[in-house]
């Protein structure tokens, strides 16, 4: 446990708070009594403190992770590319080459037995979005108190390891998503003829408060439930990690048990991990297909 | 778990990561996919055709072994037409030649023994000269009855 959490809520909710850069106002008090004269750019020390700096802060423990992770798949496939296009007319492939144009294949496959139009971005972002938050999510099968307690010895409130279970960090993908969706919808199919899919169907033009309703239910539901079902299962994941790991300072008997609980949680989530990226990316690949087709 | 800059942070890391993917690393690695498939279905299909020709090459061997083994029976054959030929024809100009020395050799025995009787009756009309000469001495003169001789000579 760490060292300034002493009891398991505040174990629990020290581990679901993010690192967060941001300003406090003149006249704040902080955690710690505290108070500020002028107004600071700081790292939050509580939780109240980091709600308290509202929408003009940062997350730092979440932006960092989720580049670094996507630096490093940029970085390997990048380099695996590199290899593959030397390595395709005469030499075998390794097997990092191999394995990431297995991947490539495989998300390949996807997108063309889902995507029905042309657009060159799509398998790429599907790619991008398959990998990097595979990466993301896998941060949770490092046992959940390694880093955070390497950066309480350095210093840092908090630290919150998996990105997936920040919404931010979903509905940041997911509204990115969206606006795609919305882009290309209005490339596709005209404006009007966005706006029509929006407000002349199911029910035909007498019904268009009705259609509107519907279909903007339909079109919002896309970008949410997107963030939320990632966010909801690695958080939920998250959360069971988070209360074997309380098991452990239970006794010998607790111990034994919460080892065996978070290595068999831990390989479940293997699969858990795997299936919220390939569905993210799925999905997506649907949504943009349905913004490219002009009926559906 | 509030929400602040990070989801504007995280939609425009997003939207880098998915353009630098787009640009630098999705377009290689299908190319460098595109490159090996093509190299192999060229590969296989060159196998392919090697073995076809090899196929082939093999049947043109086999045709000309053939040919070769029906042209080597025509010429033996041939040639012992020709043998057969080559002895028929030693058989007839010997036969020929055989029959012209048995012809020239009885020509010659009868040619001898003809030279040999008109020796042989030179030598006795000369005997009988002789002896007529002994018995008749004188009235018998051999330039006189040469004639006579002669006739005597022709009839022995």
């Amino acid at each position: 446990m760490s060292a300034e959490a002493h009891t398991s809520t505040e174990y629990i909710k020290h581990h679901l708070q993010n690192l967060t850069f941001g300003q406090l106002p003149a006249g704040y008090q902080r955690g710690d009594g505290e108070t500020l004269s002028v107004g600071t750019w700081t790292l939050a020390h509580t939780a109240k403190e980091a709600k308290d700096m509202g929408f003009m802060a940062i997350n730092v423990d979440t932006m960092g992770f989720s580049v670094l992770l996507g630096a490093l798949f940029l970085f390997f496939f990048h380099r695996a590319s590199v290899l593959a296009t030397k390595s395709a007319a005469n030499v075998v492939p390794g097997g990092w080459v191999n394995f990431v144009e297995w991947v490539v294949e495989f998300v390949d496959s996807s997108v063309k037995g889902s995507f029905t139009s042309r657009n060159p971005m799509v398998a790429p972002l599907a790619l991008t979005i398959f990998i990097w938050i595979f990466l993301m999510n896998a941060m949770d099968l490092l046992p959940i108190d390694w880093l955070p307690r390497l950066a309480g010895l350095s210093g840092l409130p908090f630290m919150k390891v998996v990105v997936s279970t920040d919404p931010n960090a979903t509905f940041g993908m997911s509204l990115t998503v969206f606006a795609l969706v919305l882009y290309y919808s209005v490339k596709m199919k005209g404006l009007g003829g966005f706006v029509g899919e929006l407000t002349l169907q199911p029910f035909g033009k007498w019904g268009m408060p009705a259609n509107l309703l519907l279909e903007g239910v339909n079109l919002i539901a896309k970008p949410v439930s997107l963030a939320l079902r990632l966010f909801g299962n690695m958080y939920a994941g998250e959360m069971i990690f988070i209360l074997i790991a309380i098991m452990f300072s239970g006794g010998a008997v607790m111990m034994l048990t919460g080892g065996v609980l978070q290595w068999a949680w831990a390989v479940f989530h293997i699969l858990i991990i795997t299936l919220q990226a390939f569905i993210f990316m799925t999905l997506t690949i649907v949504y943009l297909d349905m913004a490219h087709q002009e009926h559906h | 778990m509030n929400i602040n800059m990070t989801l504007i942070g995280q939609s425009i890391t997003f939207a880098m990561f998915v353009w630098f993917c787009m640009k630098f690393v999705w377009p290689p690695i299908v190319t460098a996919l595109e490159a090996r498939k093509k190299f192999i279905a060229d590969g296989l299909a060159a196998g392919d055709r090697g073995k076809h020709e090899l196929e082939l090459a093999a049947k043109r061997a086999k045709e000309t072994l053939l040919e070769g083994k029906i042209k080597a029976a025509e010429i033996i054959a041939q040639a012992e037409k020709r043998a057969s030929q080559l002895v028929e024809e030693a058989k007839g100009i010997g036969k020929i030649e055989g029959d012209r020395m048995v012809l020239a050799a009885k020509a010659e025995i009868e040619q001898e023994t003809h030279r040999a009787r008109e020796a042989l009756r030179g030598e006795v009309a000369a005997l009988v000269v002789a002896g007529a000469a002994k018995l008749l001495r004188r009235e018998i003169n051999a330039q006189v009855h040469a004639d006579l001789l002669e006739a005597i000579k022709n009839e022995l």
